[in-house]
Formats: structure tokens, C-alpha cells, sequence
């Protein structure tokens, strides 16, 4: 399009594109940038003793592998989590596209997005209240079953993964369900008429046509969970040390901006190799 | 192939009464067109056959069974929609090869037959193509052998050729009825547009509020129409009013009920002076020129005529000028009001 556009439409749409290129400039490319500055000096600036260029921070990853064992744990995380996603949420979303009509259909969908209203902070919290000893889950078991159980999922990798799962399943849903909205009910009509049963419909048509859909949605649920550390603090307590966690305590605790910027950068090329791995087969879904 | 026959079905969506007691024969191998306003249940009915959904009371029969409760995957029909859906991810021979690969024909059977189906409809080079690079005419070619490749027991359309532009519908009137004649399918298709109706079928119903109004060959319902509603909706009719009627040779009033007399617009011819036998007094509206023919818009004591003839046939007349209709007095139609 920009090869053939006239000199006043190219001037038009750089006029109606700065204000995005701006912000893109303000809140992403600048502070990466410092980031990036960050991640190459020796020590914080303004520190005694003076501060200089290096690629130590690097090294660090390196030479400690406690940062690779950290990373791989923070990636097997993030896998568990997509896939529980996508088991949990694609249902639902196929559920609420194609079987519910109407009013319910508007109240059930709130529903799915009622994660994104409350604090997340809260959401945490209250996990925390559910999953520790004694906790409400535990109770409602033994109110239920006739035998006593000891359920104490609180500091736990199960807790930690509960409690990413509830935050980030409405991105699968929210992403499918569109997906699969988008397609046209005569196309499944036509493929019962031909005899289809619903396992047919749903893996030669309904899967293959939504998997862009499902595909956006894991992508956005895998990423953020990766360098997640709220959760993981807080719910995992002592098993609860992630990538994200050190990363966190290098600019809180530690206060070693530079190894937290490099940590940073590290995962942040790791995601995108695995995305880029990942690519062929998103461009394939998406034709 | 088989004989499909309604019985009595009803169906009600809500309050409203989608289908009314329509009792339907559909002739082994014919070529059935159900017609009616929008509205009118003929999409329902076509759905209901399908199996799409279950009446809410009566039966209905494909061959020697008996279907009403039988689900649309288990009924063996064959079914074109409006929009032709067919599948995008799929290329045209696997759209075409999907109904064979859920009745498990084995590979080379699904070939051969994917092969005989392209062959028939003419789209032999473009199996590997995607939906998406098809015209709207091969789309609709794909959809038609998509639907018949299987063998189905019934074919039925839903508004076939409602999506394609007028010079391209003529050409697929012409390829539907050759393809439906070569497989030799029991078909019903679903249409508004009475030309259609009139060319392609052999036997066709009307339908009004979920009722049938009358089925017949084109033919007998053109020349005899039952009812008002059939004789306005299949053709024009122009109504003879009641105080003008007498000095009218006219047919036999019906048994039941009001009669109302009409005329269909090629019976008439026009004349400065009274002719003989059936004839009414009546002022040119206006003249409709549309190469071989033309058509007259007249006003008949208030009710609106029209004339079609060929234009070289009809004789000049200023528009507003007072001419004399007349007409054979067994092209007179009697039908219920």
C-alpha cells in the first residue's frame, strides 16, 4: 500500500500513525532502551566507587546455574499453565459460542471475565485463603466426603499453578471464543447434513478454523506467565523461587539493577526463540 | 433415491406457527420447488425435512421409512444452503470428499467418486483449490456436488441461486436441471422466485403463513390457481371488480365460499372499439417498453391491469386515453378469495 500511495496520503497516514508511534516511542522503546543501557554496566550509577561498561551481568547467567535451572522451571511453569489453559478454556468457549443463545449467554460471559475486575493482588489472596490447611477448600472436602483428608496446597507448585491458571484462563477464552464465533453456523449445519458427528465437526472444522484463536490466546497466557512473581511469591512461599521472583528481588530487594536487566533481556530473547520456533506453525494455522 | 412424503407435520417456534398441517408428496427422482414470501415456512419445511429440526406433530417419510425422530446426521440427505458453506479450510476436493470420509468409502472409492462428482459439474482441474479462489458460480457448483457425491436419498436447496447475478442464475437454471436430471436425485428446493419455480421444477408447491395453498405441476397451477393468493403469487392477476361482472361470460362459481374473478396479463388484447365476446372499458396508465415486450399498466374501474404483449402487437395509444380489453372467456380464472 505505501508503494502506491500518493505523496498527501503518505503525509495523512503518518499524521493518523504518530500519535501510536509516539507512544510506542514514550512507553516501550525508550525504557527498553535504558533497560538495555542498564543491563551493560558494572555497577548502579551514582554508586561509590564509580561504575562502567560490562558484560558481566551476562556472564552471571552464565556462570551460576541457578539462573538457567531458575529459567527452566519458570518455562515448565508457563507450559503447565498454557496447557491447562487451553484444556479448561477452549471447552468453555466452544460451549459458550455454539451451544448458548441469548441472555445466558451475555451472563455467563461475565462471568468468565469476572478475573479481570477484581485486584489481582486480592484474587491472590483470597486463592490463599482457599488453598491453605484448614483452609476453606479442605473444610468443604470434609464437610462433603466421609472420610477426613489433610489437603494443604498452600506453598505448593500445584498452588502457585491454580492460581495462574484462574488469572490468565479468561485470555484463552476471551481469544477463542471469538475464534469460533466467527464461524458461520450453516458450515456446521452442512457438515451434520452430510453425517458429521460432533467429534468430526469439532476436529476437521471447528479446531482447525479457531486455532488462531486458541494459538493468540495460549501465546498470551504463556509469556507473561514465564516472568510472572506475584503468584509465585505468594502462593508458592518457599517453593515459590522463579525466574520472575529474582528478577523482582534484583530491583527490590538486592537492588542490582543491572543483573536484573540482563536477567531480563536473557528471558526476554528466550521467549522470543521459542515464539519465532513457534512461528511456522502459527502462520500455518492462520491461512 | 426415494419418495419423501409429509404427513400433517406442524412446527411452532414460540407462539407463531411455522408450519401448519402440511400434508406434501414428493415424487421419486422429481424436481420439487417449494414457493412462498418470505416467511411463509418453505425454509422450515425444507430444514424439517432435512432433520435440522423435529416436528411437533405429524410424520415424515423418506422411502419406507419413517424419519420425524431420526436426527439430520442419521437421515442420508443431501443439503445446499443459501450461502453455499462450504468449509474454508478445506480444498475443494476435500469439501466435496468430507460426506465420503465420514461414511468411510475407503481412499480410491473417495477419489473416484470426488473425480465423477468435479466431471459432473464441470470443475474436472480446480479439486486443489481453496474456496476462497472460486467465483460464485464454481463455489455454487462445489456446494451442489458436495451435496450429491454421497448418494443421498433426498437433495434439498436452499434458495440455490438466490446468491448469483442475473445472467449467471439463467446458465446454473439450465446446469441445476441437467445435473439433477443425470443423477436423478429426489429434489426439493426452496425459492421466492416464482420464474425460477416455473423453470426448474416439475411439480410445485405454494406456501402462505406456514400453510400450503396449492401443488401441482407448473402448468395446472399457472392455468388454474386455487386460490387468490396463488393466482397473484405465481404470475400477475388482474382482478375483475365485482360490479363490472355482469355481461361477463364467466365459469361456474365455486362450490364453497366467495369466488373472485381474474384475467392474467398475455390473455389480453387491446382495441379502440369494443370487441366481441368478453371484454371491459379501461384508461392506459402507462407503457412499459422492454425490447420484444411491453407491458400496459391500465386501470380497470379503479383496479390496477396490466398487459403483456409483444410490443410491435399492441397498437399506439397516448397515455390517459380510453381503450377496450378483451379477452377469451375461457381465459377467465375463478379462484377462491
Amino acid at each position: 500500500m505505501a508503494q502506491v500511495a500518493h505523496a498527501s496520503d503518505r503525509r495523512r497516514l503518518f499524521a493518523l500513525l504518530s500519535p501510536a508511534y509516539l507512544w510506542l516511542t514514550l512507553a516501550v522503546f525508550l525504557p527498553l532502551s535504558a533497560m538495555l543501557f542498564f543491563s551493560v554496566l558494572s555497577d548502579m550509577p551514582g554508586a561509590d566507587g564509580g561504575w562502567g561498561l560490562t558484560l558481566g551481568n551476562y556472564a552471571a547467567f552464565l556462570e551460576n546455574p541457578t539462573y538457567s535451572t531458575l529459567l527452566w522451571k519458570s518455562l515448565k511453569l508457563g507450559a503447565t499453565v498454557t496447557f491447562f489453559c487451553v484444556i479448561i478454556g477452549y471447552p468453555c468457549a466452544l460451549v459458550l459460542a455454539k451451544s448458548i443463545r441469548g441472555r445466558s449467554r451475555e451472563a455467563l460471559f461475565l462471568l468468565v471475565i469476572l478475573p479481570f475486575w477484581s485486584n489481582s493482588l486480592v484474587r491472590i489472596f483470597s486463592w490463599a485463603i482457599v488453598l491453605r490447611g484448614n483452609g476453606v477448600l479442605e473444610r468443604a472436602l470434609n464437610w462433603v466426603l466421609p472420610f477426613d483428608i489433610r489437603l494443604n496446597l498452600m506453598f505448593t507448585t500445584e498452588a502457585v499453578t491454580i492460581g495462574l491458571v484462574h488469572s490468565y484462563l479468561p485470555y484463552v477464552i476471551l481469544t477463542s471464543y471469538l475464534a469460533l464465533q466467527a464461524i458461520d453456523d450453516d458450515i456446521l449445519d452442512a457438515a451434520r447434513s452430510m453425517g458429521a458427528s460432533k467429534l468430526t465437526i469439532l476436529r476437521r472444522l471447528l479446531l482447525p478454523l479457531s486455532l488462531p484463536g486458541l494459538l493468540a490466546g495460549a501465546v498470551l497466557v504463556f509469556v507473561p506467565v514465564v516472568g510472572s512473581f506475584m503468584e509465585p511469591r505468594i502462593l508458592g512461599g518457599r517453593m515459590g523461587t522463579y525466574y520472575g521472583t529474582v528478577i523482582e528481588d534484583q530491583f527490590v530487594a538486592v537492588y542490582n539493577w543491572p543483573l536484573g536487566a540482563a536477567l531480563s533481556f536473557i528471558l526476554l530473547a528466550v521467549v522470543l526463540v521459542i515464539l519465532g520456533a513457534a512461528s511456522p506453525a502459527l502462520r500455518k494455522a492462520r491461512t | 433415491m426415494s419418495q419423501v412424503e409429509t404427513t400433517r407435520v406442524t412446527k411452532s417456534f414460540g407462539k407463531t406457527k411455522a408450519l401448519d398441517d402440511v400434508s406434501l408428496t414428493f415424487d421419486d427422482g422429481g424436481f420439487f420447488a417449494l414457493l412462498g414470501p418470505s416467511g411463509s415456512g418453505k425454509t422450515t419445511l425444507l430444514r424439517t425435512i432435512a432433520g435440522f429440526h423435529f416436528p411437533d406433530s405429524g410424520s415424515i417419510r423418506v422411502g419406507e421409512r419413517n424419519v420425524e425422530k431420526v436426527p439430520v446426521e442419521k437421515r442420508d440427505i443431501g443439503m445446499m444452503f443459501q450461502n453455499y458453506a462450504l468449509f474454508p479450510n478445506l480444498s475443494v476436493a476435500d469439501n466435496i470428499g468430507f460426506g465420503l470420509r465420514v461414511r468411510k468409502v475407503g481412499a480410491t472409492e473417495e477419489k473416484r467418486r470426488i473425480a465423477e462428482a468435479l466431471e459432473l459439474v464441470q470443475l474436472r482441474d480446480l479439486g486443489n483449490r481453496m474456496p476462497a479462489q472460486l467465483s460464485g458460480g464454481q463455489r455454487q457448483r462445489v456446494a451442489l456436488a458436495r451435496a450429491f457425491v454421497t448418494r443421498p436419498k433426498v437433495l434439498l436447496l436452499d434458495e440455490p441461486l438466490s446468491a448469483l447475478d442475473k445472467s449467471l442464475r439463467i446458465d446454473m437454471q439450465v446446469e441445476l436441471k441437467r445435473i439433477q436430471r443425470e443423477v436423478g436425485i429426489t429434489t426439493i428446493f426452496v425459492t421466492h422466485d416464482q420464474e425460477e419455480a416455473l423453470t426448474l421444477a416439475d411439480r410445485i408447491g405454494i406456501l402462505r403463513d406456514g400453510r400450503l395453498v396449492q401443488a401441482g405441476p407448473p402448468r395446472e397451477v399457472y392455468d388454474r390457481p386455487a386460490t387468490a393468493f396463488a393466482a397473484g403469487f405465481l404470475g400477475d392477476a388482474n382482478w375483475i371488480p365485482e360490479a363490472l361482472l355482469g355481461g361477463l361470460a364467466l365459469p361456474a362459481a365455486l362450490p364453497f365460499g366467495p369466488t373472485r374473478y381474474a384475467t392474467r396479463p398475455e390473455a389480453l388484447t387491446i382495441s379502440a372499439t369494443r370487441p366481441e365476446g368478453n371484454a371491459l372499458p379501461a384508461r392506459l396508465v402507462s407503457r412499459v417498453f422492454a425490447g420484444a415486450m411491453a407491458t400496459l399498466l391500465l386501470d380497470v374501474a379503479g383496479e390496477p391491469w396490466k398487459l403483456i404483449a409483444r410490443d410491435r402487437d399492441i397498437p399506439a395509444v397516448a397515455e390517459g386515453q380510453e381503450v377496450w380489453l378483451g379477452w377469451a372467456a375461457g381465459d377467465t380464472l375463478a379462484v377462491a378469495a
